[in-house]
C-alpha cells in the first residue's frame, strides 16, 4: 500500500510475511527510490544507487550512535528499495507549532542531542527536517531519511548540518523558528560537549557568507 | 490609476507602467552588455544613468500616456548590485517628488512571481526562479512568501556564465552553452550538489572548467553541466511541490528561457499533476513591468512609505516581505 509519495521516494507500508519470511509479523516499510523522468539516467542511477546504499548503511551506524532510526530488514541495489521497520508515531512537522512551549522545548532538545551524538559518530545526516522526524508514543524521536547524509567529520560539514535544521524551521515553523532552534542547540550543546561552539559557530559563519544576507550580519563588510 | 515601475537591480533598466486592473501599457527596458567579463555594477550603474530617460519616454510613448498621468511610482529596492540599485531609487525618488505621488519599495522576487501569476493566472504556484543574480524556489505560506531552497552561494545563471567566460565563450554564457548542450552526448560526471532543501553552484562550475582545462569535448561538457545543475534545481523543486502539495509550478527568471531546463521541469510538475507556467519571455527577464505591478499590489492595500524610507537593501530576502494581498 502506497504510503507516501515523496520527492525521490515511494513509501509502501506492507505485511512483514509478504515481503520478507512468512513466519514475520507486524509491518514494513518499503522505501523504493523511484527513477525520475526529467535526468538522464547516469545521473538517475548514480544518485538512486549511491543514496540506497549509503542510506542504508547510515541508518545502522545512527542506531549505533544513539539515535533511534528504522532496522533495516534487506537492501535491494538492484532494485533502489530498502525493506525497513515501521516506526509508528507522528511527524514532528506536525506536532510541533501545537506543542505547549515547555513540551516544544523538550522535544526540540531532544532533536539537538540526537544531531550531536550523529556528528560524534561522523555522521552528518545532510535534510534536517522536521518531516523526517517521527514522534513516538513513548517520546521517542526516530531519524527516519538519511537519504542526503554521509560520512563527515568536519565542522563545515556539522554547521552546514544545523543551519539546514534551522533553514526548515524558518520555512515550516515560522511560527516558532527561535525558540525552537534555541532548544535544538542547548541540546546539541550538552550532548556534544567540547568542542560544541565551534560548530555552532561555523553555523553562524555560514549564515553570514549566505547569498541573501543583510550586509551588517556579514561576514566581510 | 497607473504606476510607473522602474527595475534596475543588475544589468536591465527597465520603465513599465501598468494600470489598476493588471494591463500593461508599456514595459521598455534596456540591457547593459560589458565589454568584456560579467557585470561591472558601476559600469551599469552608469549605463543605467545614461539610458533613464531613453527608457522613460520610451515607455510614455508605448503607453500613450504623459508623465502628469502617473499616479504612483514604483522601483526595485532589492536585492541586487548596490550602483544599480541606487540608480534606480535615485531615479524614481526624483520622479515621485516632482510627480508628488506616493513611492513604493518593491521586493525583485517578489516582483517576477506576480507577474507571472498575472500573465499566467497562476493562483498559488511553487516557483523556481533561476537568473544570473539569483536562484530561490519560492511559495506562498501563511502571509508571506517562503523561501523552500535557494543557493547558498552562486546562482545557476551565473554559473553558466562564469562558465562560458572560463571555456571562452562569448557573453552571455546561458544561451551559448545551452546550444552546445544540444550536440553533447557523452555524460561527464560533475558534483551533484544538493543540501537539504538548498543548493550550490560553485564547486560544479569550477570542477567544469577544470575538465575542460583537462582536455573534455565542449559540447560534452555544456551538456554535462546542464544536466546536472538543472537536475538539482528540479529535484529542489519538487521537494517543494512533495512539501506543500501545491498543485501548480512557475518557471521565472532570465534562465527560464533555457528549453531543457523547461522541459524537465514540465516533467517533473506533470508527475505531480501539477499545472505547469511560463511567462512571456519579456516577463520572465527583469522589467519595469513586474515593479509596476506589484506597487500596484502593495499600493491597494493600504501601505505608504515616506520618502526617507525608499533605501536600498541589496540583500533584501524573499521571506521579509509581507503579503497582504493574499490570504492563506
Amino acid at each position: 500500500m502506497l504510503m507516501k509519495k515523496g520527492a525521490e521516494a515511494n513509501l509502501y507500508l506492507e505485511p512483514f510475511a509478504r515481503v520478507l519470511h512468512r513466519a514475520g509479523e507486524g509491518k514494513v516499510v518499503v522505501k523504493h527510490r523511484i527513477s525520475k523522468r526529467y535526468r538522464i539516467l547516469e545521473i538517475d542511477k548514480q544518485l538512486r544507487e549511491s543514496r540506497t546504499t549509503l542510506e542504508s548503511k547510515l541508518f545502522a551506524d545512527a542506531k549505533r550512535a544513539g539515535v533511534p532510526a528504522p532496522l533495516v530488514y534487506e537492501v535491494d541495489r538492484t532494485g533502489m528499495r530498502i525493506v525497513m521497520e515501521f516506526i509508528d508515531g507522528r511527524q514532528v512537522k506536525l506536532v510541533l507549532d501545537k506543542l505547549r512551549p515547555k513540551a516544544r522545548r523538550k522535544l526540540c532538545e531532544l532533536i539537538g542531542r540526537q544531531v550531536a551524538r550523529l556528528h560524534r559518530a561522523g555522521i552528518v545526516h545532510g535534510d534536517l527536517t522536521t518531516s523526517n522526524m517521527i514522534l513516538t508514543r513513548k517520546g521517542r524521536v526516530y531519524f527516519v531519511d538519511f537519504g542526503l547524509g554521509g560520512y563527515n567529520p568536519l565542522l563545515e560539514a556539522r554547521g552546514v548540518d544545523l543551519h539546514l535544521l534551522r533553514r526548515a524551521l524558518q520555512s515550516i515553523h515560522f511560527q516558532v523558528t527561535d525558540e525552537a532552534y534555541r532548544a535544538v542547540l542547548a541540546g546539541y550543546k550538552r550532548e556534544f560537549g567540547e568542542g560544541a561552539s565551534e560548530v555552532i559557530e561555523r553555523v553562524e559563519e555560514i549564515e553570514r557568507r549566505g547569498r541573501y544576507v543583510p550586509k551588517e550580519e556579514r561576514a566581510w563588510r | 490609476m497607473l504606476c510607473l515601475g522602474i527595475e534596475g537591480t543588475a544589468h536591465t533598466f527597465g520603465v513599465g507602467i501598468v494600470d489598476s486592473r493588471g494591463k500593461v501599457l508599456a514595459n521598455a527596458l534596456k540591457t547593459y552588455v560589458p565589454a568584456k567579463g560579467g557585470i561591472h555594477p558601476r559600469e551599469a550603474a552608469q549605463f543605467h544613468a545614461a539610458n533613464a530617460r531613453v527608457v522613460l519616454d520610451g515607455a510614455l510613448k508605448a503607453a500613450r500616456v504623459a508623465i502628469e498621468d502617473v499616479d504612483l511610482l514604483a522601483f526595485s529596492a532589492g536585492p541586487g548590485l548596490g550602483p544599480c540599485l541606487r540608480t534606480a531609487a535615485t531615479a524614481a525618488r526624483a520622479l515621485a517628488s516632482w510627480l508628488d505621488v506616493p513611492i513604493i519599495s518593491v521586493n525583485h522576487c517578489i516582483a517576477h512571481v506576480e507577474i507571472g501569476r498575472l500573465t499566467e493566472r497562476a493562483r498559488d504556484p511553487v516557483t523556481l526562479y533561476v537568473s544570473g543574480g539569483n536562484t530561490q524556489v519560492i511559495a506562498f505560506d501563511a502571509g508571506r512568501y517562503r523561501v523552500f531552497g535557494e543557493t547558498l552561494d552562486i546562482p545557476v545563471g551565473n554559473c553558466l556564465d562564469v562558465f562560458a567566460r572560463g571555456v571562452g565563450l562569448p557573453y552571455p554564457g546561458g544561451p551559448t552553452v545551452e546550444r552546445l548542450a544540444r550536440e553533447g552526448k557523452r555524460y561527464i560526471p560533475l558534483p551533484y550538489v544538493v543540501k537539504g532543501m538548498d543548493l550550490s553552484f560553485s564547486g560544479l562550475m569550477t570542477e567544469a572548467v577544470r575538465k575542460h582545462r583537462a582536455g573534455a569535448d565542449l559540447h560534452d561538457l555544456c551538456f554535462s553541466l546542464q544536466e546536472t545543475a538543472f537536475a538539482a534545481l528540479v529535484e529542489v523543486t519538487e521537494r517543494a511541490v512533495a512539501h506543500t502539495e501545491k498543485k501548480e509550478v512557475m518557471l521565472t527568471g532570465g534562465v527560464a528561457a533555457n528549453q531543457r531546463l523547461r522541459e524537465m521541469l514540465k516533467l517533473m510538475a506533470n508527475e505531480h499533476k501539477a499545472k505547469f507556467f511560463v511567462p512571456p519571455r519579456e516577463y520572465c527577464q527583469d522589467c519595469g513591468a513586474m515593479i509596476a505591478w506589484t506597487g500596484i499590489l502593495v499600493y491597494k492595500h493600504g501601505l505608504r512609505q515616506k520618502l526617507r524610507e525608499t533605501g536600498v537593501k541589496q540583500r533584501w530576502r524573499t521571506d521579509q516581505v509581507d503579503i497582504p494581498w493574499r490570504t492563506g
